[in-house]
């Protein structure tokens, strides 16, 4: 099946694929922390029980939720340009990117707060505790454990998002097989090594996410 | 200049609806297909048998550790390497069942994973075969626990569609595609393709939504 499988040119290649994997690692990480602003701000937009907060954000949560990531990217690498904003492609990307998961994450931010048990919150009202001293004492501490490790699902998933930033030719892991291809014609090199370093990143995630599973989750104290 | 470009978009609809049509049938036709392929393989991975559960294990990794634009290029360029020459359309419906079907399997087994112990003994004992204590027992608890993740998977299987347009499948993503080189208002083209995907996941967002409350009581 693989009976002609070059590895030379894979070695070839290396460097192409080593600084693709890279871009991918500092796009994922930027993203990442920007995302995770914007889920907290739509989040706590989202559970102000402020109607003019409350609307824009819910309508924010669910177009990116119901539109795929490629419309959201596309949409805004043909359309920024028509309204005369000209950004870099991996600018766009990582703008599309951190809209689409920060709504993920938001949700995800909401689930945690909300499985704080009803009965914690009306203890923290009988003590006298005001909004924050009950966010900052008794909710937080409990819905992060909570939310840590849907949080590294969700970076799991965007890390894989990344992938389509190479449709609008941003040089990441994805694209470095595209150029491999085109230059040698060798697509089972290009994109077995792409999936291959793929997983890399995914096992080192995943096994982070599991982690956090057995460790981070507060269990009820007897 | 704007309104110009709107007259153009208006005629150019049935052009979208017939990428809408596209859409629906690859989403539909790999929903199924993925359904199928994931209750099966979710069950024999509940299944204690080593074998099955770590070579459907390895299968589960890689179609969840790379992304769908790999997939999709390994199957539309590899496969041809090995002889089996494809077109668009049947590639595209081999990479989302693929990887779809992974996803599935996972919720299953996970919802299988979640009925005590005592049940399978109880239907054992009542001398119910393999297939019967799944078929009867185990199954109808588990749907409860599958079935909202489902519906939420099959969103984002939906939304995952649009990826196979990067092989040339004319779809609805294709078609915004095509579109905004004839018309330069990427933001207009893009709404309505937007739009359109969006008046499909939007329902089964609901759904999705209404069976967590429901099932949670």
């Amino acid at each position: 099946m693989l009976a002609n499988f070059n590895f030379m040119v894979i070695f070839e290649y290396l460097p192409l694929f080593l600084s693709g994997l890279k871009s991918t690692f500092l796009i994922s990480l930027v993203t990442l922390v920007l995302a995770l602003i914007t889920g907290i701000i739509a989040c706590s937009m989202r559970i102000s029980g402020i109607k003019t907060l409350q609307y824009p954000a819910i309508a924010y949560i669910e177009i990116m939720r119901s539109t795929p990531l490629l419309i959201q990217i596309y949409f805004l690498y043909f359309g920024l340009p028509s309204l005369g904003i000209v950004v870099p492609e991996i600018q766009t990307g990582i703008i599309a990117l951190m809209l689409n998961s920060g709504a993920y994450i938001a949700e995800i931010l909401r689930a945690g707060i909300k499985s704080v048990d009803q009965g914690q919150i009306e203890a923290g009202l009988s003590s006298g505790l005001n909004y924050v001293q009950r966010m900052r004492f008794i909710i937080l501490p409990q819905a992060l454990g909570v939310t840590v490790p849907p949080l590294l699902g969700q970076a799991i998933v965007m890390v894989k998002d990344t992938a389509l930033l190479s449709l609008i030719s941003v040089a990441e892991l994805t694209r470095s097989g595209q150029t491999m291809t085109s230059e040698r014609f060798m697509p089972a090199e290009a994109f077995l090594t792409v999936a291959f370093f793929y997983m890399c990143i995914y096992f080192c995630l995943k096994y982070l996410a599991d982690w956090s599973q057995r460790k981070l989750i507060f269990r009820e104290v007897y | 200049m704007t309104t110009f470009y709107f007259g153009r978009l208006v005629e150019m609809f049935p052009f979208f609806l017939s990428g809408l049509w596209m859409t629906t049938k690859v989403a539909f036709i790999s929903l199924i297909v993925c359904t199928l392929i994931g209750f099966v393989l979710g069950m024999l991975r509940a299944n204690d048998t080593f074998f099955f559960k770590h070579l459907i294990g390895v299968y589960v990794a890689l179609a969840r550790g790379t992304p769908f634009v790999v997939q999709i290029f390994i199957v539309f360029f590899i496969f041809p390497e090995w002889g089996l020459q494809l077109e668009p359309f049947p590639a595209a419906l081999l990479a989302m069942a693929i990887m779809g079907s992974a996803f599935i399997c996972e919720i299953v087994a996970g919802g299988i994973a979640s009925i005590p112990k005592g049940q399978w003994e109880a239907a054992a004992s009542s001398g119910l075969t393999k297939v019967q204590q799944l078929r009867f027992v185990i199954i109808p608890q588990a749907l409860k626990v599958i079935l909202p993740p489902l519906v939420g998977q099959y969103v984002l299987l939906i939304k995952d569609t649009s990826v196979v347009s990067v092989i040339g499948v004319m779809d609805l993503t294709r078609v915004g595609w095509v579109t905004v080189m004839r018309i330069p208002e990427g933001l207009m083209v893009f709404a309505l393709v937007g739009l359109l995907y969006f008046a499909i996941s939007y329902p089964l967002i609901l759904l999705s939504n209404y069976l967590e409350r429901k099932m949670a009581r």
